[in-house]
């Protein structure tokens, strides 16, 4: 599926990128999305990215929730007008008829105030699952997107899902030699919701977070904001990990958020600050 | 005449915003063609998630030409002038005519604007109805984006499809230019569709899978969902929210039924249908015996081809991930008993200046206890004439409580009454009401009872929100009314100790409806009530509850009072006036002041509206106002005695009543017998509020006294009708003062009624304005007496006719 996806979107123009390194809670954190959804450049990347979302964990007993699951992210910018139906051809190719399963768009707008980032679009919706977010980004690091970009993200384990018939997650074929996805992952996500909930000694993560923010400060002071960014992801999985670990109250929440937010919003844009020069000498009707 | 098309073409519309949409289409569209002067017949307006239609029926092929004359300067002005007049309305000067006006010849510019193709018209209507349509979100898209000034919308536009007639309108906006061409139902229909006129639009649409009507596509999902549900043998749980919502994510909408695992119903039904209503738009539907089934009916967008079993299939999937994280929710959250989940409160602000949720669960429940111990809520909800005494202290706790309500566990009404208030906030805490915020109350109803405690407990838990709005239920089970009483009390004293009242449009902590909502309790339960008591009580709890100990923001122990009940007066005023009482007859009852007691007010009001059905009533009202008159030509203006309660004209008195109050004050100091009562706003209104009805008895005989009017004083012999009329206040004052006292109204009316005749008879037969001083000040005194006799019902001056 994976490798049917990249066929399609490489022959669209995209170059096909390897997951960032990093645990993060969405594919939109890889620099490929974020920092590239920045300046006038026009910019078509493709990729999986592994999310980790702490407190989706359901210790293996969910049929579909899960704390570490994958991605499959376009960003295609300027948005091409076609782009609806550019999508609806790559459910095709990894198998989903149209006229046998009900696709549909359903409003769902996009808001990352710890990105400084909104947009608006869909959340797609196949019988009744939601497959894919689909977001013109308008807004990123306190910008706005000049051009638009169009961001796909398909849920991978619920596509295969759909496509192999079967109603739990940990039944799907890894592949055609008896191996399934629980055979591969639900020791993982068994261990990890414990982790996750019960077992991460939450003084170290403290710590962690406050020295994530202290490099990320250290980073910009030094003007490497890519550098920079990568703390900022750093502090908001360990944000996650301390919410998931019931350890934060509502309001030092809303102050932890101001913290996250801080640290991705400045690397954002010192990066655009830094880019800004180049990109207006390449794009003379481009400004900032 | 022509029929005019317009569809404007884009990614799907959120289907929330198609009905504003609509409405915003047709009003720009009248706008335009108003502004160019083309009238047109009926006008239409269609949508469906793809696209906006307009239809206008009847429109000219040319606007009428208008011929217009402007006057300008006079022969002979400077030329500035001239040349300024000929730029202002575009003519050459050798156009210009001259006429004489008033003897002067004058120069005329007669500016014809010829009949224009409505065609063009619309061809510059079509970019300013896009150009200024307001979404509640728009965006901007595709490769003109690198400029913040292209083109937004709610979603990228595509397309848009100009008909007059049989001809195109054209047209471009920002690069996307108008024509006949449009697309059919995204999977249903390849390629495209030429439209030949706004007749054949729908038509063709619907050949290519497309129910443009919106009004259709609702009318064939309501029907067909009940179809299919009946088919399965059961019935449809109607939801007119989710037909319009769902015809507004579909073309083509086939309603389809699923079933999930029975083994779901295990969690309270609510959930399941609200998991189904809003994550997933599915209706659900009961069986014969009205309980919620294991089904679901979703709308797809596609007729497919295996009769829709993969569609069901899929969503029957999500609909069960779905609910199992509600079964999830609901094993996870009663792990813990609902006084385990209340301590997670004390993390949950409430609002800044008032603490967190669980001080305001602990003031709650403390006013809880105080209302059923004080004997104000009791277990026989309707306790009539001879109910406890109002606000009567009790001194000792709970044992004292008249009629203890038997339950197996032997508990007090007090005792459940402050157990209730004490969970009736954890809930908020728990995961399922987490993910459904919606289900507060309700799922620390079911908690409740899962985990044994009394049924009052559970349903005071599970209904302590009630009544909402203006339809809802009002609780009378005496535990949820003790609960929900404190918990709304709680909230006005709070927000009002801190300042922050509802203004205009602004109420932010919904206090008007918390107040509307206490009336509500207060009145269909016959609940009697002290407010001033209760906010006493209130602000105790809210001082003693705050982390600091220096309480609220506000210095004063009664912070707020006065203004609290002025606003539950005037919620009190638009309740009635809706429930369709006479407003002055409100008023009336108002202006007495001194009542704080909610039911007390209404009972005299109601009372007061029978009265003045009356034929007694109407003519005793014509005699006071006579009697008014009179004395307030004479200067005889005595204000009514306000006091401290519900009465809105309170803290700003009129001017008139205080210039009344001082002069009566200068003849009080000339006679030495000062009115003990006189108030200047600056007294504990506590005190004074303290036994109203005894402060009705102490006006009334400083009266007498002041006014030395006893008929037994007087100087001279009074006349038949005058004497008639002594004797009559002399019975009919203490018998209306005493049946007021006792809350028999309608006696105090019927005392009042005696008075017609005699008052009549007065006005008849005796000269007020003698020319005795003596019988003069007598006689307006008795007009006085009798005005004041009245007063004890209503302030008659306030009643209409």
């Amino acid at each position: 599926m994976i490798l049917a996806l990249h066929d399609f979107w490489s022959a669209q123009g995209c170059v096909i990128l390897q997951p960032y390194d990093m645990r993060m809670g969405a594919g939109t954190f890889h620099t490929a999305t974020t920092l590239r959804a920045l300046g006038p450049e026009p910019w078509n990347a493709a990729f999986v990215q592994p999310c980790r979302r702490p407190t989706d964990g359901r210790y293996g007993e969910n049929p579909n929730r899960l704390q570490h699951y994958y991605q499959y992210q376009v960003i295609l910018k300027p948005s091409p007008s076609d782009i609806q139906d550019l999508y609806l051809e790559s459910l095709r190719v990894i198998g989903i008829d149209p006229l046998k399963h009900d696709i549909r768009f359903v409003e769902d707008d996009w808001e990352s105030p710890t990105l400084g980032a909104w947009g608006l679009g869909w959340e797609v919706w196949c019988d009744g699952m939601e497959v894919t977010q689909f977001t013109y980004f308008q807004q990123m690091g306190g910008f706005d997107c000049k051009p638009v970009a169009g961001e796909l993200t398909y849920g991978l384990e619920r596509l295969a899902m759909y496509i192999q018939g079967v109603d739990n997650v940990y039944d799907l074929q890894f592949n055609d030699r008896g191996v399934s996805y629980g055979d591969v992952f639900l020791e993982n996500e068994k261990q990890m919701s414990k982790w996750n909930f019960e077992v991460a000694e939450t003084d170290a993560l403290f710590d962690l977070f406050a020295k994530a923010e202290k490099e990320c400060e250290n980073a910009l002071a030094n003007n490497v904001p890519i550098a920079a960014y990568e703390q900022a992801i750093e502090a908001s999985h360990i944000f996650n990990l301390l919410q998931a670990r019931g350890v934060i109250s509502v309001q030092e929440r809303a102050s932890y958020m101001g913290r996250v937010r801080d640290l991705a919003r400045g690397s954002c844009e010192k990066y655009a600050e830094l880019m800004a020069p180049r990109w207006a000498e390449k794009y003379p009707e481009w400004s900032l | 005449m022509k029929d005019f098309l317009l569809e404007l073409r884009s990614e799907e519309i959120p289907a929330r915003m198609q009905a504003g949409a609509r409405a915003e289409l047709e009003k720009l569209f009248r706008r335009e063609m108003d502004a160019a002067g083309v009238a047109m017949g009926a006008v239409t307006v269609w949508s469906t998630p793809r696209r906006l239609a307009l239809i206008a029926r009847g429109l000219p092929t040319e606007t009428q030409a208008v011929s217009e004359e402007a006057k300008g300067p006079p022969v002979g002005a400077p030329d500035q002038a001239v040349d300024g007049f000929c730029r202002k309305n575009k003519v050459t000067r050798d156009k210009l005519e001259v006429r004489e006006v008033k003897g002067r010849e004058t120069y005329f510019a007669v500016i014809d604007t010829p009949g224009r193709a409505v065609r063009d018209v619309l061809a510059e209507a079509i970019p300013a109805i896009i150009r200024d349509f307001a979404w509640p979100k728009s965006m901007r898209w595709g490769a003109a984006s690198i400029s913040t000034e292209s083109m937004r919308w709610v979603r990228p536009l595509s397309g848009i499809v100009a008909l007059l007639g049989d001809e195109v309108v054209e047209c471009e906006v920002h690069g996307v230019t108008s024509g006949a061409v449009t697309l059919g139902h995204r999977f249903h229909h390849s390629g495209d569709i030429t439209i030949g006129d706004a007749d054949d639009y729908a038509v063709k649409l619907r050949a290519a899978h497309v129910i443009v009507d919106h009004q259709e596509r609702a009318a064939l999902i309501r029907e067909g969902a009940a179809r299919v549900a009946s088919e399965a043998g059961l019935s449809l749980v109607e939801d007119e929210g989710l037909v319009v919502e769902n015809a507004g994510l579909t073309e083509w909408p086939i309603p389809l039924l699923g079933r999930f695992e029975e083994d779901f119903l295990e969690v309270p039904p609510e959930t399941i249908q609200l998991t189904a209503r809003v994550n997933q738009k599915y209706f659900v539907c009961e069986d014969a015996q009205g309980t919620l089934a294991n089904a679901f009916i979703c709308t797809a967008n596609i007729e497919a081809a295996d009769g829709g079993e993969a569609i069901v299939d899929g969503n029957r999937k999500v609909l069960a991930a779905r609910l199992s994280d509600a079964r999830f929710f609901w094993e996870v959250d009663q792990k813990k008993t609902l006084a385990q989940h209340a301590e997670g409160l004390k993390r949950i602000t409430f609002h800044e200046k008032l603490g967190t949720v669980a001080d305001k669960v602990e003031r709650v429940a403390k006013l809880a206890r105080w209302l059923v111990e004080e004997g104000i809520v009791t277990d026989s909800p309707l306790p009539g004439g001879e109910g406890p005494g109002v606000g009567v202290p009790t001194s000792q706790a709970s044992n004292t409580h008249p009629q203890p309500l038997p339950s197996r566990e032997g508990a007090s009404l007090a005792d459940m009454a402050e157990q209730a208030a004490r969970l009736c906030k954890a809930d908020l805490v728990t995961e399922m009401v987490g993910e459904f915020p919606e289900l507060q109350g309700l799922m620390g109803g079911y908690y409740a009872r899962a985990e044994g405690l009394p049924d009052a407990v559970a349903d005071a838990i599970r209904d302590h929100y009630k009544p909402v709005g203006q339809g809802d239920e009002v609780p009378t089970a005496p535990v949820t009314v003790a609960v929900s009483l404190a918990d709304k009390l709680d909230t006005l004293a709070s927000f009002f100790a801190i300042d922050e009242k509802p203004t205009g449009s602004k109420d932010p902590f919904a206090l008007r409806r918390a107040a509307l909502a206490v009336i509500r309790l207060l009145d269909s339960n016959g609940i009697r009530l002290n407010l001033s008591t209760a906010h006493a009580e209130l602000v105790e709890a809210l001082y003693f509850s705050s982390e600091d100990k220096d309480g609220p923001s506000t210095g004063s122990g009664q912070a707020g009072q006065g203004d609290l009940l002025d606003f539950f007066a005037d919620r009190l005023k638009v309740q009635q006036r809706e429930a369709g009482v006479r407003h002055d007859l409100i008023d009336a009852v108002f202006a007495l002041g001194g009542e704080d007691d909610l039911v007390r007010l209404l009972a005299r009001v109601h009372a007061l509206q029978s009265f003045m059905e009356t034929e007694d009533g109407r003519n005793l009202l014509a005699g006071y106002k006579r009697a008014a008159n009179i004395l307030k030509k004479e200067g005889f203006d005595t204000p009514l005695n306000r006091r401290p309660g519900l009465d809105p004209g309170q803290g700003s008195s009129s001017g008139a009543q205080e210039e009344a109050r001082s002069r009566l004050g200068g003849r009080d100091d000339d006679d030495g017998n000062g009115d003990a009562m006189p108030h200047t706003g600056e007294e504990d209104p506590l005190a004074l509020v303290d036994d109203p009805d005894m402060k009705d008895i102490v006006a009334a005989q400083m009266d007498e006294r002041k006014h030395h009017l006893d008929g037994k004083s007087l100087s001279y012999t009074p006349e038949p009708a005058e004497k008639a009329l002594i004797d009559a206040l002399d019975a009919a004052g203490p018998q209306a003062e005493r049946a007021v006292e006792e809350e028999r109204f309608a006696d105090a009316m019927s005392a009042l009624a005696s008075l017609r005749k005699p008052i009549d008879d007065f006005f008849e037969n005796v000269t007020v304005n003698d020319d005795d001083e003596a019988k003069r000040t007598a006689r307006l005194g008795l007009l006085a007496r009798f005005r004041n006799a009245v007063h004890q019902v209503a302030d008659f001056g306030k009643i209409e006719g």
